[in-house]
């Protein structure tokens, strides 16, 4: 496979698989920055979204976008995935604009935040961006499509970790119209693509019934430009694998059956998606990013307030919601290997690892 | 309300009503099987049956089950009635009609999923407006299926799990209907454990 960047890890990005060899981990630094979702020792569907202000200095919340150690990495793997099966990545012909919104977006914001690695200069409609750690030196016209090599929502996540997809508004609903998306928790855009939010959303148990979608969209529909907001979601996967995608599932399923309580904390893996949401402001529509982070269990009990609770959590969460995430077979297992790691003390309120 | 019982649970399933007669300076109709009878039933509570009958533009062919009530239909006295041998067979003429209708059409679609759900897509890429449209199921609830990994598109199951009649995994009927595909979505069932098939049972008939 070709690439078309030339990456230069410097010395601060990693050279790893998230895939045949996995050699995917996390450094010390980055276990201690993990977005563990967990702010009490239970889970259960809510509306948990807060405003996407800047955080913590240092938390994955600092930033606008996150850009971590493993950035060059996964853009190494997001091309293998859209070589393998284009149909990842795509935009209903109406959606161009928002993806010019969606590039401005993340040009503007890496600039700013990370202008050892990033740099936009703008001159009218003639835009200049130079991202040093893929190598990439690219001039073109704002608004051109056929000045970029690729249309821009593509042209753009194929340099942003995490996965995007661009809701349009219209008939008082949300319209998933457009997304790039290879680091998904089992589903498929190319059969989502076009549905509105409560289609697309359909296949969750209880939320529903909760009316947890009804407030969502509620909530949504209200959200303004320049005031961003963002929630977690998380699942379960073995092994480092980013593209856990449904296409693929009868490659990946079988290693679900792989786990034994000796490889269970290097092979499990809780997989964190940070998910923000931003109104665009050319074409109104509605940005959702979808970053995922991998965190192998035994590197998250190295934080003991986590090892307790990601413990409690697991063996006391609603038979639905694991069958539905998909790790309703491992859980016994999962389990027994934290049970270790719990001596029952109580853990202290909030996601963040200290105070215990 | 719809006059189909379907299971609960299916939450992107379009909800069906029943036809109502519109006012409209054209009416298309596209239908299946028992989509006949649903049509007759809206004829009947039309004000202006004779003048809408003389703007009307059926579309038929027989449902997936078998059912054909070309008869019935022929029977209406519609400005225009054609009959198709299947639904792809349909949908260039109705690519054609969809295209030159103008504004003030009214489309009526009835009969099975798949009908309406292939009907719709065509309406949809038109850019019609939405609320021109009314559906109404009648007949089989046969699935029409994409399997999620090969994306190849089975008709009429009747059973679950199936075997996808593209790649020849076997697949589970997920709860999870795309509109743009007029299809629900298979996914295989023995990923995990393969060659661990349940035995299939009859779920749509």
């Amino acid at each position: 496979m070709s690439l078309d960047f030339k990456p230069d890890l410097g010395d601060f990005f990693k050279e790893e698989t998230f895939r045949d060899d996995f050699t995917f981990k996390n450094s010390p630094a980055a276990i201690a920055r993990f977005p563990f979702p967990f702010d009490r020792d239970d889970y259960m569907y809510s509306v948990n979204m807060e405003p996407h202000a800047p955080g913590r200095p240092g938390s994955v919340f600092e930033k606008t976008f996150d850009v971590d150690e493993h950035y060059v990495s996964e853009m190494i793997d997001r091309a293998k995935v859209l070589a393998e099966d284009p149909l990842r990545c795509q935009s209903l012909p109406h959606m161009t604009l928002a993806g010019w919104d969606l590039l401005e977006l993340i040009m503007d914001s890496n600039a700013r935040d990370y202008p050892q690695w990033f740099s936009l200069h703008k001159n009218g409609n003639q835009w200049h961006w130079i991202n040093r750690p893929l190598g990439i030196d690219q001039k073109f016209t704002f608004l051109d499509e056929s000045t970029l090599p690729y249309g821009p929502m593509e042209y753009i996540t194929r340099q942003m970790q995490g996965d995007f997809s661009l809701q349009d508004e219209r008939d008082g609903n949300l319209w998933m119209d457009a997304g790039m998306i290879t680091t998904q928790a089992d589903w498929s855009l190319d059969f989502d693509v076009g549905m509105n939010f409560m289609e697309w959303h359909a296949p969750v148990p209880l939320a529903h019934e909760k009316q947890i979608f009804d407030r969502a969209l509620k909530f949504l529909l209200k959200l303004q430009n320049g005031a961003p907001v963002r929630r977690f979601n998380w699942t379960m996967t073995v092994n480092p694998l980013l593209d856990t995608a449904p296409e693929t599932y009868p490659k990946w399923g079988p290693t679900k059956t792989t786990l034994t309580q000796d490889n269970l904390g290097s092979k499990q893996h809780l997989r964190v998606e940070l998910q923000a949401l931003f109104r665009l402001p050319r074409s109104n529509a509605i940005a959702f990013s979808i970053r995922a982070y991998l965190g192998k269990f035994e590197e998250l009990v190295t934080m003991p307030k986590w090892g307790r609770r990601l413990h409690r959590v697991l063996r006391d969460i609603h038979p639905d919601i694991a069958t539905y995430k998909g790790f309703i077979r491992n859980q016994p297992a999962m389990v027994e290997w934290l049970a270790k790691h719990d001596d029952g003390k109580p853990t202290s309120p909030g996601w963040w690892p200290t105070p215990e | 309300m719809s006059k189909t019982i379907f299971p609960p649970s299916i939450k992107s399933r379009p909800v069906y009503a029943t036809l109502e007669p519109r006012p409209g300076k054209a009416h298309v109709v596209i239908a299946d099987g028992e989509g006949a009878d649903a049509l007759g039933e809206m004829l009947d509570k039309a004000p202006d049956r004779a003048g809408m009958l003389a703007a009307m533009h059926i579309l038929y062919t027989p449902g997936p089950n078998g059912t054909d009530l070309w008869a019935k239909v022929q029977g209406f006295g519609a400005a225009q009635t054609y009959r198709a041998p299947t639904i792809p067979a349909m949908l260039p003429r109705l690519g054609k009609v969809v295209s030159e209708a103008h504004m003030g059409t009214q489309f009526y679609v009835t009969g099975t999923e798949g009908l309406m759900g292939q009907a719709e897509r065509e309406i949809m890429m038109t850019g019609l407006p939405f609320d021109a449209v009314q559906k109404e199921h009648r007949g089989s609830t046969l699935r029409r299926v994409q399997c999620v990994h090969c994306k190849g598109i089975t008709e009429n199951v009747a059973m679950d799990p199936f075997v996808c009649s593209h790649c020849g995994l076997s697949l589970f009927v997920r709860d999870h209907y795309s509109r743009r595909i007029a299809a629900f979505q298979g996914v295989n069932i023995d990923a995990e454990d393969p060659g661990l098939v349940p035995a299939a049972v009859e779920r749509f008939k």
